[in-house]
């Protein structure tokens, strides 16, 4: 650890402040309808599609609705991406030959992109078509983190109007989160990988010889504008099977940098947007702002230990670097580890398995809080207001008052619906990952034996459960029960999250603001900001320490006194 | 200014806790328990255990059951001290009523009554109440006038008058007629009294849990949801690392984690929050009502009575030009001889001691004009030196009016002398005979000594004071100058005090008032939180969702600070409780895992000396918690007028970090006296 070291982690989290900010401010002009200054272009684009899909831009949806459309939006893009892996045998740009992908594992893949997971149970350069890359992976980068948008949107809406009974337009948010923000960036980001040298064409594969004279085929594809979505929309399945690890996915200094940042772009400045949209009458920049030095503190820690535990393994004395790029180092590994779990990205430039136990033990526990340090695209963001929900409850009765967040008064109805989500991401970990450690179908995945192997099965249901789709490695998932229980995993972690956070919604939506006064419960404050950390470790940690005891924990304690998995 | 209890019981109170202890048992019925989710987690685990001990006969287990069982008694038990504790009020209250026999009648002229035990007494049936009787049930006098000992009720000794008609109608069951008869229209049904809702509210079994209560329990029920989920998943993890977890462990880790203490100690809060209010002589008909008053932004404060001693002295009558001062002494001496009200009277008293006047003055027939806040004017209708004269005095622009005048068609003393007056904070009460003003009488208003105090912690609380008077703006603004209060309301009528309630509301406000007349009713109704006056008519008394006994309006403040004092103890002791659950994981986790992984030991931070020591000391400090907690819940937790931010700061210290720590010490002690007493 070198204070070069530190200064870079400084440097990193100050870049992405300083782009997140503008960003925020112009995503809170597009989500309130006001002019972004891109609107000469694109807003006959906009109108046109409204045309052609017979949407009414000016109709409001109460929260059922909302969540209705958002529900048959996203299984309409499964089923389409479903259908593409089946039959891209049959369909153009398939110059590889691949054949069509087997039903349990496009199962598989077509919930976790739809999911804004991307856990990928599969190489991307050997399984799919070109067609299938660029119409179901990176269209889904798009919607799914878009949809995200929506429903972060819609949640505040709920806390930013009063006394109303609709959320917005869930298909007028959704379009205007691709065209105004991810379109745009996306495009901007493909270019400048295209200049770092990431390929960007139809070509076939290319054969080459080798120095030594064996025979080499070169993958290639449209890989840079799939790489630039699926960093910007935290999604993070690669193109390639080792994603950003790959020099063709990651190929530079710059781009390992710019990959990094962007993975957590527009996440952070989703925070800003959210304090703009309150209102400084509620003082909406102080709001936004404790969150996001609460997310800003929750990362830098995780990074912190992580970069400890790699730089002080055991007896090596320069930190270990198994499973790490030499290109990028022990620093820019686990920046990028800590980073892409704690936003839901899941892209990888090193591989977390080969981690100490401790280090191995930061991106897990990143996503075991829920994916609320920034988090997924919209959905971190709408997460960590879950958790300041319960926090504000637990806490703010100690004030002496009907606890309220943003003067909307906390209740039953919204303490039911939050707790709701708080269970349900547990769940699947829990239940899932237990049988898959004592059904044989389970353990004939895992390669490690002992505390390693069960931190493998806890990760894989975890990145599943939270949507983050970063593999440990080391478990062989692509089996018929590794991909359907995953699917499960997928599928509760984002809608039975999305639809109790829109009924919250549309429950603090009708209610009335309470007005800010001395007795008002602070939750600008630095106070609260330490108390929001505490309870989401609190929380995060009584319902995992039993399990991190068992895997990494144990692991590191053991591996203190010589043995290794 | 702290909470003071005026009659409070100690703590424990010997029959209290003899029948609270029988008490405790009785509610083990999986019946009752059930209402209290994570009580009934905790006894079907304590079952659980008690099978597997049957089963097994290993000692451990059977200790863990046995203090699993105590964990639900003494929730049970916290609840029935909370419980005995209001019910021991409550029946001294219900004790004055339960043998009255009501002498009912059916009309009021009639003199013959039948006897009927008070209990038959429905709404609406007419009782004749004459001296020494005891009011069989609440209602209205409808006929007569009478004093009436409210001490068995209030605790105040000095009778009250009580009359038909007016605002000191209303009489509540129970009191007792110290001189003279009345007809009283019974206004409730048996068991619906208010004391009958009182009741209800502190006796567990009855009680509606109140809104913030539900959202609680909900949370609770989560945390119990998750943590059985954890403990289920857990064999199949500890099963991989080969390793067998005891069940018994496995119970009393799952109520290690799940929220008992809390669980066990929300409804004697509840219960307790309720009874202090009770103890402060305010009945509340709903929970939800006590719990309201904790959220109050903006409190309506009456002037007088509240903000001002009651009575307004007439300090000096000031003559228009024109106009002998005698004139007016006299005339404001005939209006106000009539008058009962302290102001009233202080003007008799003035014009007596001034001038000289005499009761003669008045000879022939006469008719007193009462005030009504409608007209806000009151005087007589008499014949003086053989002519027929009405003699007026009221508030400056209600007798502006009467005299065909408006503030700019007024002479300039009128205006000059009403303003002088209001600036410094009097009441110019204006006189005129026959539409010709007189004069005017300077009221003095005396603004109670420690009010102003009591309004900045009331500021530094974030509560907004508004008064409201029926003065003219001038003086009220003077008043509220010298009082500090945050605003006021002048001229205030009931419609536009109603219009202000609705008006804070509509703005997300909270808002609490009290009163005590039949007009205040829709406010009382509309407010948030409407404390009525027991001396107030029965219609403020059922819009209200408070009465204050000792119609005190001072005490709506205390309702306030007792509100926030019951959701401050559920959120301390909910923060407390989960707080706690951290240590009880260094104590379980090591213990049930370090067959299978020796290293584990190393984060065995309390170094507990064996696995079933540290299980066992884990669970014994689980259930003893709930018992030391026990004053606390009942008391309250402390309450010091603050902002939000110190109050967090004080209490997140307090019981967030003291919460983490204190078990890691409690436990390790537990874990030495079992050490050392071969427990384990």
């Amino acid at each position: 650890m070198t204070w070069l070291g530190f200064a870079e982690i400084a440097a990193y989290m100050a870049a992405v402040t300083v782009i997140a900010w503008p960003l925020g401010l112009y995503m809170a002009r597009v989500f309130t309808h006001q002019p972004t200054g891109i609107d000469l272009a694109l807003g006959p684009v906009e109108r046109a599609f409204y045309a052609v899909c017979r949407i009414d831009r000016t109709k409001e949806q109460h929260w059922t609705e909302y969540a209705v459309a958002c529900l048959v939006f996203n299984v309409i893009g499964l089923l389409v991406m479903y259908a593409l892996m089946r039959l891209q045998e049959l369909l153009p740009l398939n110059h590889a030959g691949q054949s069509a992908v087997s039903p349990d594992l496009s199962i598989n893949t077509a919930i976790s992109f739809a999911t804004n997971t991307n856990w990928q149970n599969y190489g991307g350069e050997s399984t799919m078509s070109y067609l299938t890359q660029m119409m179901g992976m990176t269209v889904h980068n798009f919607t799914s983190a878009a949809t995200g948008m929506a429903v972060l949107v819609a949640l505040v809406r709920g806390f930013a109007r009063k006394q109303a009974n609709t959320l917005g337009n869930f298909y007028v948010d959704v379009t205007r989160s691709v065209l105004y923000v991810l379109l745009p960036a996306a495009i901007l980001f493909t270019l400048f990988l295209v200049w770092q040298g990431v390929p960007q064409n139809l070509d076939p594969y290319t054969q080459a010889t080798t120095l030594e004279g064996a025979q080499q085929i070169i993958a290639q594809g449209p890989a840079a504008s799939q790489i630039a979505i699926k960093q910007l929309g935290t999604n993070g399945g690669g193109f390639f099977n080792v994603n950003s690890a790959h020099p063709f996915e990651n190929p530079t200094i710059f781009s390992n940098l710019a990959e990094c940042m962007a993975l957590i772009l527009i996440a952070a400045g989703l925070v800003l947007t959210f304090g703009r949209m309150i209102g400084e009458d509620r003082s909406g920049k102080a709001q936004g702002r404790a969150l996001y030095i609460a997310m800003s503190l929750l990362l830098v820690g995780g990074i912190l230990i992580a970069w400890w535990a790699e730089t002080h393994a055991g007896a090596l004395a320069q930190g270990t670097m198994e499973g790490k790029e030499t290109r990028f180092g022990i620093l820019d590994s686990v920046i990028w580890a800590a980073a892409t779990t704690a936003s839901s990205n899941g892209s990888v430039n090193s591989m977390h398995d080969s981690f100490t136990p401790l280090g191995g033990m930061v991106p897990l526990v990143n996503m075991m809080l829920g994916e609320v340090v920034f988090g997924g695209v919209g959905s971190g963001l709408h997460g960590m207001i879950i958790d300041v929900i319960l926090a504000v409850f637990i806490a703010g009765l100690m004030v002496g008052r009907t606890p309220e967040y943003l003067g909307k008064k906390i209740e039953a109805k919204e303490i039911k619906l939050a707790v709701l989500c708080l269970l349900v991401f547990p769940l699947p970990i829990l239940i899932l990952g237990g049988l898959s450690l004592v059904l044989p179908v389970g353990l004939a995945g895992i390669a490690a034996p002992g505390p390693h192997g069960l931190t493998e099965v806890l990760y894989a249901f975890t990145s599943t459960s939270a949507n983050n789709g970063s593999a440990f490695g080391g478990l062989s998932g692509n089996t018929p029960y590794y991909n359907l229980t995953m699917s499960l995993a997928m599928l509760i972690g984002r809608f039975l999250v999305i639809v109790p956070t829109l009924a919250i919604a549309g429950a603090v939506v009708g209610k009335k603001i309470v007005p800010v006064s001395a007795g008002t419960f602070p939750t600008q404050s630095g106070q609260f900001i330490g108390l929001l950390i505490a309870i989401i470790l609190i929380i995060g940690g009584l319902t995992f320490f039993p399990v991190l005891a068992l895997g990494p924990i144990v692991e590191h304690l053991m591996s203190v006194n010589g043995s290794l998995f | 200014m702290s909470i003071h209890h005026p009659q409070a019981l100690s703590l424990f109170d010997g029959s209290i806790f003899r029948a609270a202890v029988k008490d405790s048992l009785t509610k083990m019925d999986p019946r009752i328990l059930i209402r209290n989710p994570v009580m009934f987690t905790t006894g079907i685990a304590a079952m659980l255990c008690t099978v597997v001990f049957v089963r097994d006969f290993s000692p451990v287990i059977g200790q863990i059951a046995g203090w699993l069982w105590f964990t639900v008694l003494f929730a049970n038990f916290a609840e029935a001290v909370a419980e005995g504790r209001g019910k021991a009020q409550a029946d001294s209250m219900r004790r004055t009523r339960t043998e009255t026999v009501a002498k009912k009648i059916d009309t009021i002229e009639q003199t013959n009554w039948k006897n009927t035990p008070a209990s038959q007494l429905r709404k609406g049936d007419l009782v004749v109440c004459e001296t020494g009787d005891t009011i069989p049930g609440d209602g209205d006098v409808v006929f007569g006038i009478a004093t009436v000992d409210e001490s068995a009720i209030t605790g105040e000794s000095a009778p009250v008058i009580r009359e038909s008609g007016g605002d000191r109608s209303a009489v509540t069951g129970g009191t007792r007629i110290v001189s003279d008869r009345v007809v009283v229209r019974i206004s409730v049904d048996p068991g619906h009294s208010f004391l009958d809702r009182m009741i209800a509210l502190v006796e567990g079994a009855k009680r509606q849990k109140t809104p913030n209560e539900i959202a609680l329990t909900i949370l609770l029920v989560g945390m119990t949801i998750l943590f059985l989920l954890v403990v289920v998943s857990l064999p199949a993890f500890a099963a991989y690392s080969n390793t067998t977890i005891p069940t018994g462990f496995l119970i009393a880790l799952l109520i290690t984690l799940i929220p008992t203490t809390i669980g066990g100690l929300l409804s004697a809060i509840g219960i307790a929050g309720m009874d202090r209010l009770v103890r402060f002589n305010v009945i509340a008909k709903s929970g939800r009502a006590v719990e309201a008053a904790g959220d109050i932004d903006v409190l309506l404060l009456d002037k007088t009575g509240t903000i001002t001693i009651g009575a307004r002295q007439a300090s000096e009558f000031i003559a228009f030009s024109g106009v002998n001062e005698r004139e007016l002494a006299e005339a404001a001496f005939l209006a106000s001889l009539a008058d009962e009200t302290p102001e009233g009277k202080s003007i008799v008293a003035l014009a007596k001691a001034n001038f000289g006047l005499s009761e003669s003055l008045l000879s022939g027939p006469s008719q007193f004009i009462e005030f009504s806040a409608h007209t806000r004017m009151s005087g007589i209708d008499l014949t003086l030196d053989g002519q027929n004269a009405a003699i007026r005095k009221g508030a400056s622009d209600s007798l502006l009016n009467l005299a065909g005048l408006t503030q700019q068609t007024a002479p300039k003393d009128v205006i000059q002398s009403v303003e002088k007056i209001a600036r410094t904070g009097g009441t110019p009460l204006l006189v005129a005979k026959n539409s010709r003003l007189l004069g005017v009488i300077h009221l003095k208003d005396i603004v109670k000594p420690g009010i102003r105090e009591r309004f900045v912690t009331l500021r530094s609380m974030g509560i907004r004071t508004v008064m409201v008077t029926g003065d003219n703006p001038l003086t009220a603004a003077a008043i509220a100058a010298e009082a500090g209060v945050d605003d006021f309301l002048a001229e205030a009528t009931p419609e536009r005090k109603l219009e202000l309630i609705r008006a804070e509301q509509k703005g997300g406000r909270l808002v609490a008032m009290c009163g005590d007349g039949s007009n205040d009713a829709p406010a009382l109704a509309q407010a948030d939180v409407g404390v009525a006056m027991n001396t107030g008519t029965q219609a403020a008394r059922e819009a209200a969702n408070m009465i204050d006994l000792d119609s005190d309006p001072t005490k709506l403040i205390e309702v306030v600070m007792i509100g926030k004092q019951l959701l401050m103890s559920r959120g301390a002791l909910t923060t407390f409780s989960i707080a706690n659950d951290v240590a009880k994981y260094f104590a379980i986790i090591p213990a049930l895992f370090i067959t299978a992984y020796p290293a584990l030991s190393a984060i065995n931070v309390m170094n507990l000396s064996n696995p079933n020591s540290a299980v066992l000391s884990a669970i014994i400090f689980n259930a003893l918690i709930i018992i030391a907690l026990i004053p606390l819940a009942l008391k309250g937790v402390t309450y010091r007028p603050a902002s939000a931010q110190s109050l967090l700061r004080r209490n997140l210290l307090i019981y967030g970090l003291g919460g983490l720590l204190v078990p890691f010490i409690c436990i390790k002690l537990i874990d030495m006296l079992v050490t050392a007493l071969g427990l384990a």
